[in-house]
C-alpha cells in the first residue's frame, strides 16, 4: 500500500464515519422526506427550514452547536454519557457531526424522488387494502428507489469530507478522530507534509467520483427496470 | 347485499348531497360531467373525507358520524378511469397485489377464473407501459375482483378509451353483472352504456339525485335527461328469434318482431336493445310503404316539451317502454296526447351495434 499507517488510518476513519453517518440518518432522513412531500402539517415550514440549516450555517457554527447539546457538559450530552453514548471527541462525534451536515442534501434528493411518484398509484393501492406502511413499502419506496439511492450516496460522500463542523465539534486527534479532510489539513499544517496531503487529496478525488458515478449507474439501472 | 349511502359535501362550486341505495346487481351513477359522480365514488372509497358520509353495506358501516374506516380496511374493490397500475410490477404481479390484503368477506373468484374471465392469460407478465388502453383496463378490473372486494367501484373505466375498446371492455362488465353475484356502482355520463349495464339508475344532477329506480323505468322516463335530450332513448328487452340470410336478426320483444343488423348472438338469447328517442318516428295511421322495417303499436303515455323546439313523447307498447323525440311542431299536426294510439317507427340500421348488449340486467 502506498499509503502510510497515519494516513491509512485516516481514511479508513473517513469511511466509517461515513458509513455510520448515512446508515443511521437514511430512516430518519427518508421519514423527513416522505413527510415534508405528502403530508401537510402545522409547522411543515418549520422542519423543512431545520433539515436545511446545516446547509446554510457557517459549518464551524453548527459544530459548535452541537458542541453546546452533546458535549460532556452540556445536559443532553451529559445525560447520554450515562448510558455509556458519548459523542465529544470521539469518532461518533465525527459521525455525528458528519450525518447532521449531509441530512439536507440526503433529503432534497429522496424527497424529489418521492415528490415524483403520482399520489393515485397510493390511493389504488390502499383500495386493494394495503394500509400506510404497506403502501410505503410496495409502492412508494421501490418508485422511489433511485432517489433515495441518490440520496444516500451523496450523504455518503458529503459525509467522508467534512470538514468543519467535525474539526469544532471532536477536533483532530489522529487515530481518533482525524477523518480525511482534517488529515489533508493537518499534514499541510507541518513542514514536509505536502507529499502525504497530497496522497489524500487524490483518494478524495477518487472517493468521490466513484461515489458519483456509483450513484448514475443504479439510479440508471433501476429507472430502466421500472420502464421496460 | 345493499349499498347505503348519504353524502354531503360542499366544493365552492358545487354543494353534494345524496340519498341512495345501491341494491344488487350494476347501479350507475348516471349524470353530466361535473354532478359529483366521482365525488360520491370516492366518498363511499373513503377516499373523500366528506362533510358528512353514511356508507354502509347491508348492516357493515363504512362510515357515519363517529367512524371512518381508511379505504384499506374497506373491502371495495376500485376501478379507476385511468387504470392506476403500478408501473413496478409485471401484469401477474398487479393482479395478486391485494391478494395478501384481502379480508375476506368478499367474492372469491380465484386467480385462474379472473384471468380467463378478462383473457388476461397472455398479458401475465408484460409490463404496465407495454399495455394498450384496453388492456391496461381489464388488468385494472382484474386486479381489483382478485382483491376479493365485497362490492366493487367503478369510475368511468371506459371513459378513456376509444369507442373499440370500448366495446372491447363493455361485455366483460355484462359478464360480471350476470355471472357474479358482486354488487357493482358504477359510474358514467354515457346514455349508451348505461343502458346496456344498469340494472338500477340513481340520476344526478348539481349534486343532487333527480331520480332513482329500476333501469327500464328511469330510461324510460321522459323527464329525465342526465346526458341532454339528444342521449334519451328507452331500453327494450328482446329475445334472439332468427338469423336472416341477408344479414337481418330478426328479434321478439313482447310478441313484436324487432329488425336489427345482424347481431352476433345465439338464437334464443336475451339481448337489451337501446332505441335512441330521436331515432323514432312517430305516425297515427298504420305506416304504409315505408323503407323503415320496425313498426311498433302502442299509446301516447306522457308528454314533456323541452325548452327548445323538440318534445319527448313516451308510450307504451307490448314491447316495452319508449321514446321518441320529435318536435312540438309535428306533436300538435299528428294532434298527440295522452292515450292516443301511435306507431313508433325505427329504421333498422339506427341501432348501433352499441345500442345491443346482451344479458338479462
Amino acid at each position: 500500500m502506498w499509503l502510510a499507517p497515519a494516513e491509512w488510518a485516516a481514511v479508513a476513519l473517513s469511511v466509517q464515519v461515513a458509513f455510520w453517518a448515512t446508515l443511521v440518518s437514511l430512516p430518519l432522513g427518508l421519514l423527513a422526506a416522505y413527510a415534508l412531500a405528502r403530508w401537510s402539517f402545522p409547522g411543515k415550514q418549520w422542519l423543512n427550514a431545520l433539515v436545511h440549516l446545516p446547509l446554510i450555517l457557517p459549518p464551524v457554527v453548527t459544530g459548535y452547536l452541537l458542541l453546546l447539546t452533546f458535549g460532556l457538559r452540556a445536559p443532553l450530552g451529559g445525560f447520554l454519557a450515562e448510558f455509556g453514548i458519548v459523542f465529544a471527541f470521539r469518532w461518533t462525534g465525527a459521525a455525528l457531526a458528519a450525518a447532521v451536515m449531509a441530512f439536507p442534501l440526503m433529503v432534497r434528493a429522496m424527497r424529489l424522488s418521492i415528490q415524483a411518484v403520482d399520489p393515485k398509484l397510493e390511493e389504488a393501492a390502499a383500495t386493494l387494502g394495503a394500509s400506510r406502511i404497506w403502501v410505503f413499502l410496495t409502492v412508494v419506496l421501490p418508485l422511489s428507489l433511485p432517489g433515495i439511492l441518490t440520496g444516500a450516496i451523496l450523504a455518503f460522500a458529503k459525509a467522508m469530507g467534512e470538514f468543519g463542523a467535525t474539526i469544532t465539534f471532536v477536533s483532530n486527534i489522529p487515530g481518533q478522530t482525524q477523518t480525511l479532510p482534517t488529515a489533508i489539513y493537518a499534514f499541510l499544517q507541518v513542514p514536509g507534509g505536502e507529499s502525504s496531503a497530497l496522497r489524500l487529496v487524490i483518494v478524495s478525488v477518487l472517493v468521490s467520483i466513484g461515489a458519483l458515478l456509483l450513484s448514475e449507474f443504479l439510479a440508471h439501472r433501476l429507472t430502466g427496470r421500472n420502464a421496460t | 347485499m345493499t349499498l347505503f349511502v348519504h353524502v354531503k359535501h360542499r366544493y365552492e362550486s358545487l354543494s353534494i348531497d345524496v340519498v341512495f341505495e345501491a341494491p344488487p346487481g350494476l347501479t350507475v351513477l348516471f349524470g353530466p360531467s361535473g354532478c359529483g359522480k366521482t365525488s360520491i365514488m370516492r366518498a363511499v372509497a373513503g377516499l373523500l373525507r366528506s362533510d358528512r358520509a353514511e356508507i354502509s353495506l347491508d348492516d357493515h358501516v363504512l362510515s357515519d358520524g363517529r367512524r371512518f374506516l381508511p379505504p384499506h380496511k374497506r373491502g371495495l374493490g376500485y376501478v379507476f378511469q385511468d387504470h392506476r397500475l403500478f408501473p413496478h410490477m409485471s401484469v401477474l404481479q398487479n393482479l395478486r397485489y391485494g391478494q395478501r390484503f384481502a379480508q375476506g368477506g368478499g367474492i372469491e373468484l380465484g386467480e385462474e377464473r379472473v384471468i380467463e374471465l378478462l383473457g388476461l392469460g397472455p398479458l401475465r407478465d408484460r409490463r404496465p407501459v407495454a399495455l394498450s388502453g384496453g388492456e391496461a383496463a381489464r388488468v385494472a378490473l382484474g386486479r381489483a375482483l382478485l382483491a376479493r372486494p365485497r362490492m366493487l367501484l367503478a369510475d368511468e373505466p371506459l371513459a378513456s378509451l376509444d369507442a373499440a375498446r370500448k366495446a372491447e371492455i363493455l361485455p366483460y362488465f355484462e359478464r360480471l353483472r350476470d355471472e357474479l353475484d358482486v354488487p357493482i356502482l358504477y359510474v358514467s355520463h354515457s346514455a349508451a352504456e348505461v343502458a346496456r349495464l344498469a340494472t338500477t339508475i340513481v340520476a344526478l344532477s348539481q349534486g343532487r339525485v333527480v331520480k332513482t329506480g329500476a333501469a327500464r323505468d328511469v330510461l324510460a322516463d321522459p323527464n329525465i335527461t342526465p346526458a341532454g335530450p339528444r342521449a334519451v332513448g328507452a331500453v327494450l328487452d328482446a329475445q334472439v328469434r332468427t338469423h336472416h340470410s341477408d344479414g337481418l336478426t330478426e328479434l321478439d320483444a313482447g310478441g313484436i318482431a324487432l329488425f336489427l343488423p345482424n347481431v352476433s348472438a345465439p338464437v334464443g338469447a336475451m339481448l337489451r336493445v337501446r332505441i335512441a328517442a330521436q331515432d323514432v318516428i312517430l305516425s297515427t295511421d298504420a305506416p304504409g310503404a315505408i323503407s323503415a322495417l320496425n313498426h311498433i303499436p302502442g299509446q301516447v303515455k306522457s308528454m314533456r316539451a323541452g325548452s327548445g323546439p323538440g318534445t319527448i313523447v313516451a308510450l307504451d307498447t307490448a314491447a316495452g317502454a319508449l321514446l321518441a323525440r320529435i318536435t312540438a311542431r309535428s306533436a300538435k299536426a299528428l294532434d298527440l296526447q295522452e292515450g292516443r294510439a301511435v306507431w313508433a317507427i325505427v329504421k333498422t340500421v339506427s341501432v348501433a351495434p352499441d345500442d345491443v348488449g346482451g344479458g338479462r340486467g
